[in-house]
């Protein structure tokens, strides 16, 4: 299985990043490979609208089935992910990307 | 003659000024006042009137078409506000961030994108004693304010010819919403308090109007508070101060109570008199259209 956590930055002891459309990355754990990939989304910091329909977008490209994030998503988003089945697990803002998917495996985050 | 009333900091006396001016002038000229914070209208709350027409007013979204849609994706490249995105097998169309551009629906080789109307929010028409009055006011959860701007200025502009003074009440900030408040008119009054607060949100304002090539100039409320900063920054850069209107707590009171100031409180009747001079000094200058000649 795919997690996509909202990063600012590439590796497990990097910070989250509490926003979801202007996340600075996706980071993306896969659980099954093992395998650790970062997705750069800091181009919506230029969009002025829909940042998080974009990002969402960028999301479905790695087919991740669990959003891990902070603020949890706006409407928008939260429409699109909805869309894609993607679960979203939130309140992780304060975190480090392997705090956060500790948090998640312990069952201790928010699920929306 | 169009006059906005703008301010760049909220909660600085937009309002407070245009209903009194709107109400002072008309007590001498034909006056149709517009309340275009589309987001929060509120110059309705100090007026005594009586509603004569309303109407919905409506923007165009595209809707999609599944059975004639080919997957090109070519609408989604098309739009900048990514309110038309591919998902999968599917587009999906975000209203709110639409702004009626009609790129997707255009641009779409199979027409699987047609436009279809969808409210956004009202327009009502009220008459007070002395003057007419119009006001817009967005639906809840419509993030654009601009289409229903444009939408309630055109509705002036068809309903009151040049013989009125069209008096703007504008939405705070210097965005998109304010940029079409204020590009029509002929003369921007921008309000401001002389707090840090105050100067720093004016002088973005200014800059704003300056880069619009608009004509403007100040008017200071609740005078007497905070420092002479405004009042230097002014005298510095010839920028017209047109008013002082002092800093009351009986203003506060009448305000509180959605009542307007100048017939209860001489000093505000003699700064919207200074206001009326300077206007009726530009008007006289003024001419409606200017086409310039070839020689």
């Amino acid at each position: 299985m795919k997690i996509a956590f909202t990063t600012k930055g590439s590796q497990w002891d990097s910070k989250m990043d509490p926003r979801f459309g202007r996340t600075e990355y996706f980071l993306i754990y896969d659980e099954t490979a093992d395998t650790l990939t970062a997705v750069n989304n800091k181009d919506t910091e230029n969009e002025a609208h829909g940042a998080g329909p974009k990002a969402a977008q960028r999301l479905a490209e790695q087919k991740a089935k669990i959003l891990i994030t902070g603020n949890g998503p706006g409407g928008n988003a939260a429409t699109v992910l909805q869309k894609l089945g993607v679960d979203c697990y939130i309140n992780a803002g304060d975190m480090s990307v392997k705090e956060a998917y500790e948090a998640f495996k312990a069952g201790q985050l928010k699920k929306l | 003659m169009k006059i906005a009333i703008a301010s760049g900091k909220g909660g600085t006396g937009k309002t407070t000024l245009s209903t009194n001016l709107a109400s002072y002038l008309a007590e001498t000229n034909k006056v149709v006042l517009t309340d275009l914070d589309v987001e929060e209208p509120n110059s309705g709350l100090f007026l005594k009137s009586e509603l004569i027409y309303s109407e919905d007013k409506y923007k165009m979204i595209p809707q999609w078409k599944e059975s004639d849609c080919t997957l090109c994706g070519i609408c989604q490249e098309a739009c900048n506000y990514h309110a038309v995105i591919q998902i999968m097998d599917s587009i999906m169309v975000f209203p709110e961030l639409c702004h009626s551009c009609y790129a997707c629906s255009e641009l779409c080789p199979t027409n699987a994108l047609p436009m279809i109307p969808k409210k956004m929010g009202e327009l009502k028409h009220y008459k007070t004693e002395q003057f007419h009055f119009v006001e817009a006011r967005l639906s809840i959860g419509e993030e654009q304010a601009v289409p229903l701007i444009k939408q309630t200025l055109k509705y002036i502009d068809s309903n009151y010819g040049n013989d009125y003074l069209k008096i703007y009440d504008s939405p705070p900030g210097t965005s998109c919403p304010v940029i079409e408040a204020t590009k029509e008119a002929d003369f921007v009054i921008l309000i401001t308090e002389p707090t840090p607060f105050g100067l720093n949100d004016v002088i973005l304002a200014i800059e704003t109007m300056q880069e619009l090539h608009k004509d403007f100039g100040i008017v200071i409320n609740r005078y007497g508070i905070g420092n002479n900063d405004i009042v230097n920054y002014c005298h510095n850069n010839n920028i017209p101060i047109l008013a002082k209107i002092p800093n009351d707590k009986e203003i506060a009171i009448l305000y509180s109570k959605g009542e307007l100031l100048y017939n209860s409180i001489p000093a505000v009747k003699a700064e919207l008199e200074k206001i009326a001079q300077y206007i009726s000094a530009l008007s006289a200058n003024y001419l409606p259209t200017q086409i310039p000649k070839n020689n």
